[in-house]
């Protein structure tokens, strides 16, 4: 480890515990607490990755998490940050995005074809001839995109946290820290997240050498200790503001969804870099990056540097390089005036040359660009620009640039806050906050150690005071005072040499000036058709400068120009963390456990499970659907419709209410009878249909769509509230098992579990009953939807299971079948039985559906009245009709939904089809035009692969038009 | 996620409400012309500004009117509804 320092004060190394890893495949060592680059740049590795267009050398940039041409792979993971991943024992990883290696990258060739590929090239070129275009396709896929998923990853859980808190303070720099202390010593329960592994943020590297910060870092963490309200959450990041303080917050592990009261932003401030040419080489990096290489990693980031400054902080960097044996060979300061502060005697003191109003124009590669041998520096003239007949050249290996800051203001502008350019400050600061949240710190606009934990601890008492634990004086905002830490314009472009502005999506500077001049002049236009900030880092090291330069070229200031929106997620989160386990929670009824014991496969009917059918041995699918249609129609079937909507209507104006829902007639009902009902929307088209039974002369008990169920009790309770009539709802669908007794032994097998007397007289179609079945009290109604001597049995949930084994038992003689939703399918469309949903769509009057006699006009009012006589006064555009296919039709076979055509154009659809046992042939529902709907009138289908099948309209029902085997005629046998 | 105020519960999530729609008043059916009834029934108003708005608190099955500045997706206060229409 050639470039590692001794022990420093605050370093995050274990150098108890050092780790093996390979990179490219050479052995190295690092320690515990290192990041991938960290180690690799301790061991005299430069040369990280390579950029996403020029694959062009690129190494330490950032060294927080902005750093995204050094991505790593190691066969699992893809795009792993080398900056900010802790290293692992055993590690063996590549850089993404290269040809046959990072060193001898055959794609580096791309570098030199620079001119040929201006900014647009791809929408420009890759459109004509058009048949090139697979071609294209094919190498656009190939050179996009940076590392290759593994297709074997293998599967990982990421559950979901929910958490709460009074206050979230996001950033444990020194402001961070002093508003979570400052809150939580007035009591509220306080969560400070940090995505670094410590915390500290700035004390740590930018600060660590001050005489003032000393002992100021280990202070406020014992403070911190001392305060069992508040808890650090470290390597977690807040990745995304949502409405009311709903913050993601994501670690290694899973994201949380933290609801927080309040929040204060204390994310500080991104390091911005200059723009000069070949700004992008290994060795040119922020100074903050070469801060914590060397005060978080004990790291010499160079041998011989070039600190390029235009604040304090470059001064202040130049002068720790200097102590940790860097020989920097000059302090480059951009600013005609120099450094006002005593860093400036400082740095002279130590024999650090530096040149005042001078800028680096460009670094000067070292053989094959893996690093730099130096720097063109440029004494500037009255107008900023770099004069090329006053330059030197620079003997360094690296270049530090500390010429400014960018609010870290992500959630900031996505928690509605909204920013304003400072000219006094070269930096966008908070203008307006929402209520509940406030910033403390650089993000502030405050850069002074003393002014950030001042700055922190009134953003802390302030969120205190917000949640009414705190009504003492708030201090005044902390004020940037001095010159701005922030240059205006440090961008230098090179006339030959590639200037990058960002380093993501290798945008030159020349690239935003032509897509500028292209027309593409504001920012949000100008990031879409440069690709600037639309990398990983999204833009936190490029946004800034890039919207200088747009300013500059349409000779506006920075404010009038505006920036980008930010949008969550403000880092990249892994798709892991969002994925998870569906949940979809499905509804079973109380006789689930008798289904799966009868052999059930289960279907999804809404949010419930219902059988689909019972798998017979031996039998096919078709075929067990066939036989439990044949028990049905032939002796008897049980099927649970447990699932159905109940509700219980009661009260004085019950029956009223009953009468405007419902477009039947209902008032004059007797008791213990049944109608069926049909429920319109206000435009007319049908939502729901179902039985209205009466049990007393002022409470009803109604049966709904399975699907509906949720939203009629919800329209029936605003309807009610609206109306103001005193009836209660009672929503009991989930408090009653149902389940229908249907065929010609029905009666026999029921007989001898209840004392209601069946007998057609006493108990006909239609009729309700309420008694004791084996002894529980049960409703029973005397419908069924499938056509048959039936009896729809609600007794309470958790006898259900005693009453279903009863009736099979009872059923034995005659072998009983249980049956499902697929038989009962089947036996409802021979009927012509409508289901609301599958046969009606969302704009189905009732006489489009064939269902008008179920319409009663002439009633004072019902929902959805108006609307259908206003409709009724005109044509429809089609009829619901039953057809059939001919007897022993073979061909291929048409399916729900298949369209119905006549001359070229689309007359309706297919709503049912199916094979029917009992015809012997297929019948089904369909939508056709008004002149194809009369009885005997064929129509074509198109079927799959466009196969047309001729169908023939018929009346329905298919199966007993009379309704003889419901109704008294048959059933009195 | 937003939070709304149930007059019944008190502060719970938006995944736990409805929306219910504007709160609009009906036409008399029979007095209406056949345009003002479809107006009604079929025309909404995007407009943004200060509306009363129908909510649904699912667990509990409360409806009650939020008024919500739509600009600002802010809610302003909630109620219960009386046949009066006034709070």
């Amino acid at each position: 480890m050639t470039n590692r320092l001794p022990r420093q004060p605050g370093e995050w190394i274990d150098r108890e515990r050092p780790l093996r890893f390979r990179f490219e495949g050479e052995e190295y060592t690092g320690y515990t607490g290192d990041t991938l680059s960290s180690a690799l740049a301790a061991n005299g590795v430069r040369l990280l990755g390579r950029s996403f267009k020029y694959h062009r050398p690129r190494g330490i940039y950032s060294l927080a998490n902005h750093d995204c041409n050094a991505l790593m792979c190691d066969g699992h993971q893809t795009n792993i940050r080398a900056d900010v991943t802790p290293l692992w024992e055993g590690a063996d990883v590549k850089a993404v995005n290269t040809v046959g290696g990072l060193r001898r990258d055959r794609a580096q060739v791309i570098d030199r074809l620079g001119a040929f590929l201006p900014v647009g090239f791809y929408y420009k070129t890759f459109h004509t001839p058009r048949k090139l275009f697979p071609f294209y396709e094919r190498q656009m896929r190939a050179m996009a995109g940076l590392g290759a998923i593994n297709r074997n990853h293998p599967r990982v859980r990421t559950p979901k946290a929910y958490d709460f808190c009074d206050v979230l303070v996001v950033g444990a720099g020194p402001a961070g820290l002093a508003a979570a202390i400052a809150a939580a010593e007035q009591g509220a329960q306080v969560v400070l997240v940090d995505e670094n592994p410590r915390p500290g943020g700035s004390l740590g590297y930018q600060w660590a050498e001050e005489p003032q910060a000393a002992g100021l870092l280990e202070g406020l963490l014992q403070q911190v200790a001392a305060l069992p309200n508040l808890e650090p959450r470290l390597s977690t990041v807040a990745a995304g503001y949502y409405a009311d303080h709903w913050i993601a917050l994501v670690d290694a592990r899973r994201l949380t969804k933290m609801r927080a009261r309040t929040v204060v932003i204390a994310s500080g401030c991104h390091e911005q870099p200059a723009v000069f040419g070949n700004n992008d080489l290994p060795g040119v990096m922020l100074a903050s990056a070469a801060q914590r290489l060397m005060h978080r990693f004990a790291v010499k980031p160079f041998e011989r540097a070039l600190v390029l400054a235009a604040n304090t902080d470059g001064y202040r960097a130049a002068l720790q390089l200097h102590r940790c044996g860097v020989k920097v060979q000059a302090i480059v300061d951009l600013r005609p005036g120099g450094e006002e502060s005593e860093l400036g005697p400082q740095a002279a003191q130590e024999n650090i040359p530096i040149h005042v109003g001078h800028a680096v124009t460009m670094a000067v590669p070292a053989a094959g660009k893996v690093g730099i041998r130096g720097a063109v520096v440029c004494l500037l003239d009255a107008e900023g620009k770099p004069r090329t007949d006053r330059g030197l050249q620079i003997d360094c290996d690296g270049i530090a640039m500390s010429v400014g800051w960018a609010a870290a203001d992500g959630l900031l502008c996505q928690a509605g806050g909204r920013m304003a350019y400072s000219e006094r400050l070269a930096q966008f600061v908070p203008k307006t906050l929402p209520p509940g949240l406030f910033a403390a710190g650089r993000v502030n606009g405050v850069f002074l150690l003393p002014d950030q934990i001042a700055d922190g601890k009134r953003a802390g008492l302030q969120a205190a005071a917000y949640l009414a634990k705190y009504s003492g004086p708030i201090p005044p905002e902390s004020c940037h005072d001095g010159p701005p830490p922030s240059h205006p314009y440090p961008i230098f472009p090179h006339p030959t040499e590639k200037s990058f502005v960002d380093l993501d999506e290798d945008v030159q500077y020349k690239d935003l000036v032509h897509s500028a001049q292209e027309g593409f002049d504001s920012a949000e236009l100008m990031k879409r058709y440069s690709t600037y900030g639309m990398g990983p880092s999204q833009g936190k090291i490029a946004n800034v400068n890039a919207i200088r330069i747009l300013a500059k070229v349409k000779g506006q200031t920075v404010a009038e120009t505006g920036t980008t929106t930010s949008r969550p997620f403000y880092h990249p989160v892994p798709l892991s963390h969002l994925a998870g386990r569906g949940f979809h929670p499905h509804r079973r009824t109380p006789l689930h456990s008798r289904h799966e014991a009868a052999g059930a496969e289960f279907m999804a009917a809404g949010e419930w499970l219902r059988p689909a059918y019972y798998a017979a041995a031996g039998k096919t699918r078709e075929q067990a659907i066939q036989e439990e249609v044949q028990a049905v129609r032939q002796r008897a079937g049980l099927i649970d419709v447990g699932t159905l909507g109940k509700l219980e209507i009661s009260g004085p104006d019950a029956a009223e209410f009953i009468e405007r829902i419902y477009t039947g007639r209902f008032a004059r009902m007797k008791i213990g009878t049944s109608r069926y009902g049909l429920m319109c929307d206000e435009t007319g088209v049908i939502i729901d249909d179902g039985v209205v039974a009466r049990l007393a002369e002022d409470r009803f008990y109604v049966t709904t769509t399975t699907t509906a169920s949720g939203s009629v009790y919800r329209e029936m309770q605003r309807w009610a509230l609206l109306w103001g009539l005193d009836v209660v709802l009672v929503n009991a669908t989930g408090s009653y098992a149902a389940m229908n007794l249907a065929g010609p032994r029905s009666r026999q097998i029921l007989a001898d579990l209840t004392g209601i007397n069946l007998a057609e007289e006493g108990f006909p179609y239609l009729g309700v009953r309420e008694g004791e079945i084996l002894g529980i009290p049960a409703r029973v109604l005397r419908v069924g939807f499938v056509g048959e001597l039936g009896y729809e049995i609600h007794v309470p949930a958790h006898s259900a299971a005693r009453v279903w084994d009863g009736l099979m038992q009872a059923g034995q003689f005659c072998q009983i079948r249980p049956f499902g939703v697929e038989a009962q399918r089947v036996l409802r469309l021979e009927k012509g039985h409508v289901i609301v949903g599958q046969d009606t769509d969302g704009l189905t009057t009732p006489r489009e559906a064939h269902m008008e006699w179920a319409v009663k006009a002439d009633k004072p009012f019902f929902v959805g009245q108006r609307s259908l006589a206003i409709q009724g006064a005109k044509e429809s555009q089609r009829r619901l009709v039953g057809f059939v296919l001919p007897q022993g039709y073979a061909g291929p076979m048409p399916k729900e939904c298949h369209l119905v055509i006549e001359n070229g154009q689309i007359t309706g659809r297919v709503t049912s089809i199916c094979f029917s046992p009992t015809l012997g042939q297929v019948i089904g529902l369909a939508y056709v035009a008004p002149s194809q709907a009369a009885p005997g009138s064929a129509f074509q289908i198109r079927a799959e692969e466009g196969a047309m099948v001729t169908a023939t309209v018929v009346e329905i029902p298919f199966y007993d038009p009379k309704n003889l085997r419901q109704t008294r005629t048959e059933t009195a046998k | 996620m937003k939070l709304l105020d149930c007059p019944y519960v008190g502060v719970r999530p938006l995944q736990e409400f409805v929306f219910g729609g504007e709160v609009r008043n009906m036409p008399d059916p029979n007095t209406a012309s056949d345009e003002e009834w479809a107006n009604y029934v079929f025309n909404r108003s995007g407009e943004p500004g200060i509306r009363q708005e129908w909510w649904y608190h699912l667990p509990s099955g409360t409806w009650f009117i939020a008024e919500r500045d739509t600009l600002k997706d802010e809610f302003l206060r909630t109620y219960l509804y009386s046949a009066q229409g006034k709070p």
